[in-house]
């Protein structure tokens, strides 16, 4: 069976983890709890903290602890996405063109606390990627003398990978998965980015990987995120 | 209001609680997985509770999007307000759009810093990162200084936060007035940092259960509770861990007869204009 669109993401973001310790995962973010939790097949001590986890949730302190884990540098990865995404990395969850969006959560403290993060958005379209965010939840970089361990490590689209350059303060086109090509990215991306003379396709899925994603982590996944567990692998793995 | 409570009061039901909080209070209250006290939330839009100001600690969902509908509401002060799986929450949605209402964006740990800050009776507390964030251009409360201990470290204070009056659901009261609310410490953070304190329970258990070494690091102590009312099932359709879960069924339907007006107000008249059995 050909690897779903969700499974192709959920094996990049388990690359770009890495060798990570703990891994914490906002809520509504199925596919990067996907990509982790395929990571930890092979990895078993990797922590994987899950915000919206309804029973058993790592947290015992409130909602405060994930903020005072973060401050003092023990999350090594957390994800952030936007309704606008700009080529400075800015990310923007408040306002855009007249209409209003949930708010900036924790994303202006979590940016700059988490050791690194994976900006990650499926919709890649003009209106998402912008030269320049209408306003400034979170921002991609900081200026010398403003203290900062971490920022983007990369941005995840639904058509490809870029990484950030921090030295740069620019996204890099990394890979163009497949069914897109490096051509028409251009026209679809409202920023300006760099890109090396030949653009390599995204990696797909390996036998291996579809494997472990269908079976123990569809299982796992199916427990946290019952609908998206279901739209991907079918009924029979939602619990 | 004066501190500390002596004296718990014990309130005859929800509607009992929302006739406590005058209109223009300033409600320190949760997000939608931590223990909401909805059958007052009903029962305020009931009352027509007037010019409240919702802090969402750290941020709103079904309980502002009601009360923003029912024009209770003056202002928030949030990190967000979202129905989670079921969408954007769209009556505080439209208002932001439309500006009728006044926002005061903020970032989860500042709320929580904020609230700290009260918590030990000082008038802020500094935290790292959000630094060049547009919220600090706009928070009114948000200052920037140099770390006093080290040159050229710029660093960010949240001004202490004092909500008028926390409100939340507990699993458990006991007859001394104790609340247990479980892993939700940040119920505790609100009601240690609000002029009074209202919670409405599940069951009521006999005597005091800070003598219980097993509950006792669940409870919020008695010192800070004003009043409490019973309300079986009073988060629904919140709901409260290893009790109920939350009906998401209900909240896809209100997310979506609350996308207009006319829906909104058909979605009051069936749940909430007349008191229902949840």
């Amino acid at each position: 069976m050909k690897p779903a669109k969700e499974e192709l993401l959920a094996c990049v973001i388990a690359r770009l983890i890495g060798d990570a310790r703990h891994v914490a995962v906002g809520a509504a973010s199925p596919i990067p709890a996907t990509g982790a939790f395929l990571l930890k097949q092979g990895n078993p001590s990797l922590r994987i903290s899950l915000l919206q986890k309804r029973t058993g949730n790592p947290f015992t302190a409130g909602s405060r602890e994930l903020f005072d884990l973060a401050g003092q540098g023990r999350i090594d990865v957390f994800f952030l996405g936007g309704a606008q995404i700009d080529g400075e990395a800015n990310i923007n969850l408040v306002e855009a063109e007249g209409k209003r969006f949930p708010g900036s959560f924790g994303s202006a403290f979590m940016y700059f606390s988490a050791g690194k993060t994976i900006l990650f958005r499926e919709e890649h379209s003009p209106r998402v990627l912008v030269k320049k965010v209408d306003f400034v939840s979170a921002p991609g970089w900081s200026p010398p003398g403003v203290q900062r361990r971490g920022g983007p490590a990369a941005l995840l689209t639904g058509k490809a990978l870029f990484s950030w350059q921090a030295d740069k303060h620019r996204f890099l086109l990394e890979s163009v998965h497949p069914g897109s090509s490096a051509g028409e990215l251009r026209g679809v991306t409202g920023f300006d980015y760099d890109e090396p003379a030949r653009v390599p396709d995204t990696g797909v899925p390996t036998q291996a990987e579809l494997g472990l994603l269908r079976g123990p982590v569809a299982e796992a996944i199916g427990e946290n995120y019952p609908e998206f567990a279901r739209r991907v692998w079918g009924g029979s793995r939602a619990v | 209001m004066s501190l500390p409570s002596n004296a718990t009061a014990f309130l005859k039901d929800a509607e009992a609680i929302a006739a406590a909080i005058p209109d223009g209070a300033a409600l320190g209250l949760p997000p939608d997985y931590s223990l909401v006290a909805m059958a007052v939330v009903r029962a305020l839009v009931r009352r027509k509770a007037k010019d409240l100001k919702l802090i969402g600690v750290p941020q709103l969902g079904l309980c502002a999007d009601i009360l923003i509908g029912a024009g209770c509401v003056r202002e928030v002060e949030t990190s967000a307000v979202t129905l989670g799986e079921a969408g954007l929450a769209p009556r505080f949605t439209e208002a932001a759009e439309k500006k009728t209402l006044k926002i005061v964006d903020a970032t989860c740990p500042m709320v929580h810093s904020g609230l700290q800050a009260t918590e030990k009776g000082v008038p802020f507390m500094p935290l790292r990162g959000v630094l060049g964030s547009d919220l600090v251009e706009r928070h009114p409360d948000w200052k920037t200084i140099d770390n006093p201990y080290a040159k050229g470290d710029p660093i960010l204070l949240a001004k202490a936060i004092v909500p008028d009056v926390a409100l939340f659901h507990a699993r458990w009261a006991d007859e001394a007035g104790n609340v247990w609310v479980g892993r939700r410490q940040e119920l505790a953070t609100i009601a240690h940092a609000s002029q009074a304190c209202y919670a409405t329970y599940e069951e009521l258990k006999p005597g005091d259960m800070l003598e219980d070494e097993l509950l006792a690091p669940g409870c919020i102590s008695s010192v800070y509770v004003t009043g409490v009312a019973r309300a079986p099932r009073g988060a629904w359709p919140l709901g409260v861990p290893g009790a109920y879960g939350i009906d998401d069924a209900h909240l896809m339907q209100y997310a979506k007869l609350a996308k207009t007006a006319a829906g909104f107000r058909q979605y009051l008249d069936e749940f909430v204009r007349k008191p229902v059995a949840a």
